[in-house]
């Protein structure tokens, strides 16, 4: 199972085991990690699952849709320019060892 | 009497309650009862990405096992409570299977089911609802056989399936007894633009239908009457004429119930001080500051009250006054809606209906009430925000789509 590290708004690091095809959002939610607010439970309606990539990762990972891009412009944090929100990012063995931080305000 | 938290229902506002009560630091005991053998899930998902074949049950889980464990929370799955022994400072409630779990306080999360349809015919196999993972099933096992789906009723879940089953290629129609669809939710430019949406994908819409009985042989439905007396044939019939609050516990407790829902207040409270209730099944004072009391079956809803609650049960008062918001996912086209539109008085639409992406604003007495976004999430962030702050929009300024609405928030 590939691996996600979460980085609190504290700078406290969680590294989880994924089910393959559940998303980065997901994982921490199951898992009970805080700041991953997720108000819409996935359906990319609520921009309250912000993550930042970590450069390492951002070019496997891949940019936002153009929904996801709206989104993202309405986040309560300023977006940067790895910014996606964690629903729309499915775990497989490409991403394992990602690095996400979590963005520190999500409503 | 044991000290302790029961929580009666075990969907998405009950799973809150749980989770808020321990993210608060409360000590005490947490059980969580619900009538459904798999622990709490999304419902959203089942009439989209689930029947579609994009989600499995798993992955709808909330939580993992894990996460009960180390929090504490003692789920019991598949029993439901049939009678509780009420005191001043708590009580003891037995479970069908017979257990009995003492509590200080009381949560009821309930939620709702579906409103049947009885008419002639509605024993027959192949006549669905949806709401749980039970009717998701069923719909699913019957879905790679049916060609033809006829849906009965326009609203949110009906029209979801519905367009579930274009993209599957089926043959599609939507018997909307009313003169629009989404008729509670949304204006006349929002119900047309769906309507119309939804024929250009295929399905048939028909509205002012009048259902005389279902169609059948071997026991299985093959047919929807009108009373015209059309047939439409069908593999499949599934049924979204809205939902009816459960009350059996709450009838239990002689809780004040109102338009057959239970009645809370403004701190989730209901007639009893030792129980509160959230979610689906409640009548509340409207959230938004306006006047009355509504009920709001939404995620948003179920979430936030189920926040107030759980401060109430530790002994805090914060009244509840989260924005209603809600999202409705239909083929390609998302809805996502701001506010409540209750009482307006003027709409402002922003953008073009043909170009499939547009937002209708909602005023009353000139201030913005709530907004309408479809395909246009730039518009509904900035709406929600907007109002959750209790600021307005113009509306002369909010007609010019070229300009960003978020640069016209005022007081």
């Amino acid at each position: 199972m590939p691996k996600v590290t979460y980085v609190l708004p504290d700078g406290t690091e969680t590294t989880l085991e994924a089910r393959d095809g559940d998303s980065v959002m997901e994982t921490a939610v199951k898992n009970g990690i805080k700041g991953i607010v997720a108000e819409c439970g996935g359906a990319c309606s609520c921009a309250t699952c912000h993550v930042f990539v970590d450069d390492a990762f951002a070019d496997v990972v891949g940019g936002p849709s153009d929904l996801e891009d709206d989104m993202l412009d309405g986040a309560a944090c300023d977006r940067r320019d790895t910014s996606r929100l964690s629903c729309q990012i499915k775990m497989c063995a490409d991403f394992d060892g990602l690095r996400v931080e979590i963005a520190p305000k999500q409503v | 009497m044991t000290s302790g938290i029961l929580i009666v229902g075990a969907g998405q506002a009950g799973m809150q309650i749980a989770d808020s009560l321990r993210e608060n630091g409360y000590q005490g005991e947490v059980t969580l009862v619900g009538d459904e053998l798999i622990p709490p899930y999304q419902r959203p998902p089942l009439s989209k990405a689930y029947l579609y074949g994009d989600a499995d049950e798993e992955s709808l889980q909330f939580r993992n096992e894990k996460f009960y464990a180390d929090n504490n929370i003692n789920l019991v799955l598949g029993d439901s409570v049939v009678a509780v022994e009420m005191g001043t400072d708590g009580g003891t409630a037995t479970t069908a299977s017979g257990k009995k779990i003492g509590f200080s306080k009381m949560a009821l999360t309930p939620g709702s089911v579906p409103r049947k349809l009885e008419i002639p015919g509605s024993d027959l196999d192949g006549v669905l609802y949806m709401r749980s993972i039970a009717d998701a099933r069923a719909l699913k096992s019957r879905w790679n056989g049916a060609n033809s789906v006829v849906v009965i009723g326009g609203g949110f879940i009906g029209l979801e399936v519905a367009a579930v089953a274009r993209k599957a290629g089926k043959k599609v129609t939507v018997l909307e007894g009313g003169d629009r669809m989404m008729a509670r939710a949304v204006c006349p430019t929002t119900s047309e633009y769906f309507k119309d949406a939804h024929e250009r994908r295929g399905a048939e819409i028909v509205l002012n239908a009048r259902i005389d009985h279902f169609e059948g042989h071997d026991s299985k439905v093959s047919g929807v009457a009108l009373q015209d007396g059309t047939v439409i044939l069908a593999d499949i019939v599934m049924v979204g004429i809205g939902v009816v609050a459960r009350t059996e516990v709450a009838n239990l407790l002689g809780l004040e119930l109102a338009n057959g829902a239970i009645v809370v207040n403004e701190y989730a409270e209901t007639s009893n001080p030792l129980v509160v209730a959230a979610g689906d099944a409640v009548l509340l004072p409207n959230p938004t500051g306006a006047e009355g009391q509504v009920r709001l079956e939404s995620v948003q809803n179920a979430v936030d009250q189920a926040k107030t609650a759980a401060r109430t049960l530790a002994g805090e008062r914060e009244q509840y006054h989260a924005l209603p918001w809600f999202w409705s996912d239909q083929a390609d086209i998302k809805l996502q809606i701001a506010g409540l539109s209750t009482g307006y008085d003027q709409t402002v639409v922003r953008g073009n209906a043909a170009e499939d992406s547009f937002s209708v604003l909602y005023y009353k007495n000139g201030r913005l009430l709530a907004a309408d976004c479809i395909n246009h999430p730039v518009d509904f962030m900035a709406a929600r925000r907007c109002l959750t702050a209790g600021q307005t929009i113009a509306p002369q300024a909010a007609a010019d789509s070229s300009v960003a609405l978020k640069t016209l928030i005022t007081d």
